[in-house]
């Protein structure tokens, strides 16, 4: 195989202590059986290594990235190599100060997550009394001059407060707005039947967006609309391909081609604390098991969209099929596209079991909660 | 274009500069000049950067022209620059 791309993405998940608990969270449902986090001088190894890869963009995220002390020691050295730098928080334990000092060390952009528009549902979902904060911080995020973009992550529960977001971003004086529907991996996928919305939900969702880019209320802040996959006909082209533009690094040093991998078993990601990442970059079998189209099946193999969609998502082919290199379900071509139907039909029926909240207590407890 | 036109002659006033949170920098990997903001980034061809290397908020439109005619000589520039930073500002990612 020739030489793969650079990773133009570098995810670096600090930390998986959070003082959230959103019951949607990507982070894998075990995370408090992870290793030791990595400490600031092996972040920085794996930051110079990416760098010399090719990444240009830096997330930083965890968890809560914010509750890692060396975090502006972080940011400080990104810079210097010459990262754009992108902070993700939820804003929870941040202070004025703190901002402030990030913006010292070069931080070139923040993101901030929102549970909900409402102070109410806010709180609820993310477990925490945390909406007046989150409002705080977002303020000074813009006072210090940095671009910011909100993020909100709905679901059943809070899209249809979709034009009360918009609202409270343009209120908020955001850059950017991404509205992402949740996606069904990590502790959304438990979750799953409660969290799906129904179509009529998303489409007057969809239209609420669609009325406040035709009224033009704010034009100078961008949109990004992202619309779940279980109510589409072909799949999200997930990571543009397995090992193509994205690496993620898990507090504990794994390297991993997206943030859910680890749930396809049989394969053995490498650790950036003893390989270098140019190494699991370009010869780890993990990062080579998806790339190109050699390992693709019917009717993948011969679809005249495969390099469209690169087939779709391998973790969600894994957990709905059993087979990683399945078509991902949500393709109408594929044989099994009613795993996906039968789970919008679940969803829809009275629910009877609570949402399970993001939180070490409950991460101890799995696999009982999934069983 | 004729550049004798009053929206012309208010273009090559303008002074661009990039806007908040883009970044111009050279990336070997992609061997080209970039412009990063948050969470994405834009290869620029060889003209495009040349433009953008430009747009430092000290010049107007004009003095680009004029500094890029006399990098290139013989090239007819002014359409080029005046079209991209029409493009670029409708875009957001140029201040002008």
């Amino acid at each position: 195989m020739s030489e793969p791309n650079a990773p133009l993405w570098l995810l670096a998940e600090l930390t998986y202590k959070c003082p959230l608990q959103c019951p949607y969270c990507s982070n894998p449902v075990d995370f408090a059986q992870t290793g030791t986090e990595l400490d600031t001088d092996q972040w920085i190894k794996v930051l110079r290594e990416g760098r010399e890869l090719g990444a240009a963009q830096l997330g930083l995220s965890g968890g809560e990235p914010i509750v890692r002390k060396d975090l502006e020691v972080i940011v400080a050295e990104a810079r210097k190599l010459g990262y754009y730098t992108n902070l993700i928080t939820s804003g929870i334990g941040m202070t004025a100060d703190r901002v402030a000092s990030l913006k010292e060390a070069g931080l070139d952009h923040i993101q901030v997550s929102f549970q909900a528009s409402s102070s109410e549902l806010n709180n609820w979902i993310a477990g925490t009394d945390s909406f007046q904060h989150k409002l705080d911080m977002a303020r000074a995020v813009k006072e210090n001059g940095f671009p910011m973009v909100l993020c909100f992550v709905t679901h059943r529960e809070n899209i249809d407060q979709v034009e009360d977001m918009l609202t409270l971003a343009t209120q908020l004086e955001a850059d950017y707005v991404e509205l992402a529907t949740t996606q069904y991996y990590g502790w959304a996928f438990l979750n799953r039947d409660v969290l799906m919305p129904d179509r009529a939900q998303l489409e007057s969702a969809e239209a609420a967006v669609n009325r406040f880019r035709d009224q033009k209320i704010n034009d100078a802040m961008k949109i990004y609309y992202v619309i779940p996959d279980y109510y589409e006909s072909r799949p999200k082209p997930c990571m543009s391909g397995w090992g193509s533009l994205f690496m993620l690094v898990t507090p504990d040093g794994t390297a991993l081609p997206c943030h859910s991998a680890r749930v396809i078993p049989g394969i053995e990601f490498p650790n950036a604390k003893d390989t270098p990442l140019s190494e699991i970059w370009k010869r780890s079998d993990a990062f080579n098991k998806f790339r190109g189209f050699d390992w693709m099946q019917e009717p993948c193999r011969s679809c005249s969209e495969k390099e469209t969609d690169f087939g779709g998502c391998r973790c969600q082919a894994y957990m709905l099929t059993g087979d990683a290199a399945a078509t991902d379900p949500v393709c109408d071509k594929s044989p099994q596209r009613h795993v996906i139907e039968e789970a919008i039909t679940a969803s829809r029926e009275p629910q009877t079991k609570p949402l399970v909240f993001r939180n070490a207590k409950n991460s101890k407890k799995i696999p009982g909660l999934i069983s | 274009m004729n550049t004798d036109s009053p929206d012309t002659t208010a273009q090559l006033t303008q002074i661009p500069k990039l806007a908040n949170g883009y970044r111009l920098q050279w990336e070997p990997a992609q061997d080209s000049f970039v412009v990063l903001y948050p969470e994405g980034m834009k290869v620029l061809s060889g003209s495009a950067a040349e433009i953008v290397q430009q747009c430092t908020g000290e010049q107007n439109v004009a003095a680009i022209i004029k500094s890029l005619e006399e990098k290139f000589p013989g090239v007819e520039l002014s359409k080029d620059v005046l079209d991209f930073v029409a493009g670029a500002s409708s875009e957001g990612w140029l201040d002008v």
